[in-house]
């Protein structure tokens, strides 16, 4: 599992060089919290076992990086706790869980505090400093020392049709969750955890396909009212999800059938979620409502054992 | 037949790629091991009933007497290894890691060591019952691994029909170079002892299933083929583990399943290991029984890897001395291959009939990952060649349900260990089978006991 933790360094990288001391801050409030909880629940076996085995480490990462900028940092160890809590160790520990930890614990994060979650910023360029609002008070309002507030491009996509150049959105020079903009460096990761068989290539491309399908779809309808496949492939958090998300082991299906089945399904939610539904993004709910159906799936796409009918 | 000269593209579905390391060995004619002073020689070498000893403590045994008759059907018999003293018939080291009653012989180091022959009648002049009871006689099993009784497996049932015989040269497994040399150096025996079985079981269609990686037997039988003027066939399968298992094989070569919970003769398939054949065509020509065969002395740890001509019965110990001893880092001996091999307490164990190869493994090798939990990555299912679901399987087997278990068709698991073999997490899961099948099988050994 430590070598998902490599593939997500450059990851890290590349938010440090965006959005500067903030990712390291929001990290560090979710990593403990991971921790935290992780310790003061896992008491099924020798303790130091399941923290050394790296899953709470990814999850807080993962889950750092889904959120923006300026996330004030007890927020982020209220969701990385949540994480898990709820994501993981209610369902039985590491193996057991039908959700994304990570995703359990934005989506917690999401309804807990629906304002902060949609604060973005630019990137500013200032390697040393970090924003403000990640210091604030646990429960008190903090006014934003961020003068640059900036809708991301699918909001602004979805509310000013506005679309945003599209090598910014590769490079990732975008406002956004903190490890989500950069396209390029997601993708590069990416091809090397599938080179290293860490994860299943189909469970990426087939979320990628499906997005681009079902999007080039509606842009060949009308590309003046819907956004053109490559800006839907790289805007939001749809990369980080189809490398870094929907590839959990655990909460994807288990045979090759299951997960293009997985990962259609992830692609047209995402689709759906962007154009038709009240939120810019979708791909956390388009994940954690493929990871529920993903019992189903198996069941469904179970091999016929050899010699049967 | 040349169309499947270089494709290579026969075999079956799912499967795993492990390192070969045959070249160690793959290129070494076989030598004969010099005799040693002490054998052990199971009575119990093959699947079924255990032998019954003839012989006393104190007789003296040529080479190649039988010491040991068939006690039922499902059994063979057993000979000497070697000429010498039966010093004593008690529990000796098995294979197995069990003590089984073993006849225990002190070779003479005078005699010259020839093979006591009885005058047998041409096996072309044999019914197909004297030929079934030569077959037990003569002590032949199934020389693979599993060690079924090679008679039974010649006793077509009533109503059944053998369309194709299969002779399996796969050797799938990783090491291993035993078959392949005798493909190699015994072709003319091995064409001879399907001549042999085709006689007694008319089989419409004879194959011969090598994996690509042993284009020099592939040629050599199918030269040896022509200049017997017979019309087998030898295919090249793809290098793929477990290749070599009876199943595996007849889809790859038949494109058909045997259907679950029976036998390849039901779909009329019949297929027997390359070494099985030779020793059967050496007993009807040459009057030798199965004394001795070839064995695979290999490893990274052992100084002089080789293939040996191997009395049954000698303890591996002299097998290892023979070939240069271990290096410092050797950790662990393994008889058979590393996939379905079995680790062994003690050098004083021998060779038995089943046992193809000697494994010694260094440090390194044999590092132990300790187990994580089940992260439900799907990889096991992605190799079962059965088809199975292991992840599942290994949950259920940790909570000893055996009902469930037998529902996931875990009987249906021949132990291959793909599924060990790709296990991110170091789940010994093939492990758990085994122990689950042999606590289905006594429960099922228990009712039927109950019901008479």
């Amino acid at each position: 599992m430590y070598q998902v933790v490599f593939a997500l360094i450059p990851v890290i990288g590349a938010a440090y060089f965006f959005f500067g001391l903030s990712v390291f801050l929001v990290s560090l409030a979710a990593v403990s919290a991971c921790f935290l909880a992780e310790w003061l629940f896992s008491n099924g076996e020798p303790r130091h076992k399941s923290l050394m085995d790296g899953s709470a480490l990814i999850t807080g990462l993962l889950l750092a990086l889904t959120l923006p900028p300026g996330f004030p940092m007890w927020m982020a160890f209220i969701g990385g706790f949540a994480s898990i809590a709820i994501g993981k160790i209610i369902w039985g520990g590491l193996g057991q869980n039908i959700f994304n930890p990570a995703l359990v614990g934005r989506a917690f994060l999401q309804a807990a505090f629906p304002t902060a979650i949609t604060t973005w910023s630019l990137p500013d360029g200032h390697y040393f400093s970090a924003r403000g609002t990640n210091l604030a008070w646990p429960f008190f309002q903090v006014e934003s020392l961020d003068a640059v507030t900036s809708a991301t491009p699918l909001a602004s996509m979805k509310f000013q049709h506005e679309s945003t150049d599209i090598v910014n959105l590769v490079l990732g020079s975008t406002s956004g969750s903190l490890g989500e903009t950069s396209g390029v460096i997601i993708i590069l990761a990416g091809i090397y955890l599938a080179s290293r068989k860490i994860l299943n290539w189909h469970i990426p491309i087939s979320v990628l396909v499906a997005t681009a399908l079902v999007s080039g779809i509606l842009y060949f309808v009308n590309p003046a009212l819907y956004p053109s496949p490559l800006h839907m492939l790289f805007s939001g958090g749809l990369l980080l999800g189809a490398v870094f998300m929907a590839t959990d082991p655990v909460t994807s299906p288990m045979t090759i059938k299951g997960i293009w089945i997985f990962g259609f399904g992830i692609g047209s939610l995402v689709v759906l979620i962007r154009i038709f539904g009240g939120l810019p993004e979708g791909v956390m709910y388009a994940i954690l409502l493929m990871n529920g159906l993903t019992p189903l799936i198996n069941r469904v796409t179970r091999y016929r054992v050899y010699g049967t009918k | 037949m040349s169309d499947n000269d270089s494709s290579s593209r026969l075999s079956f579905r799912h499967g795993v790629h492990p390192e070969e390391f045959k070249h160690l060995t793959a290129h070494m004619a076989v030598e004969r091991m010099p005799f040693v002073e002490d054998y052990v020689v199971p009575l119990s070498q093959h699947a079924g009933a255990p032998s019954v000893s003839l012989v006393q403590k104190g007789q003296r045994v040529s080479r190649g007497e039988i010491i040991a008759r068939a006690d039922s059907f499902v059994s063979v018999a057993q000979h000497a290894p070697v000429t010498g003293i039966v010093t004593a018939i008690e529990l000796g080291e098995h294979p197995n890691g069990l003590l089984v009653n073993a006849i225990k012989i002190k070779a003479d180091p005078f005699s010259a060591q020839t093979v006591d022959k009885k005058i047998l009648m041409p096996w072309k002049d044999l019914c197909l019952k004297e030929f079934i009871t030569a077959v037990q006689t003569a002590g032949l099993v199934g020389l693979g691994g599993a060690g079924f009784p090679a008679h039974v497996k010649f006793s077509i049932p009533e109503g059944k029909k053998c369309t194709t015989i299969i002779a399996n040269g796969c050797e799938c497994e990783p090491f291993l170079t035993s078959d392949h040399r005798i493909m190699v150096e015994f072709a003319a025996e091995l064409i001879q002892g399907l001549t042999i079985l085709r006689h007694f079981i008319p089989a419409e269609k004879v194959v011969i299933g090598i994996e690509g990686n042993k284009p020099d037997a592939i040629d050599i039988l199918r030269n040896e083929i022509q200049k017997q003027g017979v019309d087998y066939e030898v295919v090249s399968l793809k290098v793929k583990y477990p290749q070599g298992a009876e199943k595996m094989l007849i889809k790859a070569v038949l494109n058909t399943e045997v259907p679950s919970g029976k036998l390849p003769i039901d779909i009329g398939a019949l297929v027997s290991n390359v070494g099985t054949l030779v020793a059967m065509a050496q007993y009807f020509c040459e009057s030798i029984p199965l004394i001795e065969r070839v064995v695979t002395v290999t490893g990274t740890a052992i100084r002089r890897p080789t293939n040996l001509m191997v009395p049954v019965g000698t303890p591996i110990r002299h097998l290892i001395e023979w070939c240069g001893g271990v290096t410092q880092d050797a950790v662990r001996i393994l008889l058979g291959g590393p996939m379905m091999g079995i680790a062994q307490k003690t050098l004083d164990v021998p060779i038995t009939k089943g046992i193809s190869g000697v494994l010694v493994l260094t440090e390194n090798e044999v590092q132990e990952l300790s187990t994580y939990k089940c992260i439900k990555c799907g990889r096991c299912i992605d190799v079962c060649p059965m088809y199975l679901n292991p992840s599942l399987m290994g949950l259920l087997a940790r909570k000893d349900l055996y009902e469930e278990l037998e529902e996931r068709h875990v009987l249906d698991c021949f132990e291959c260990a793909s599924c060990s073999f790709v296990c991110p997490s170091g789940i010994p899961l093939v492990q758990s089978f085994r122990i689950a099948k042999n606590v289905i099988r006594e429960k099922k050994a228990k009712e039927k006991s109950k019901q008479n």
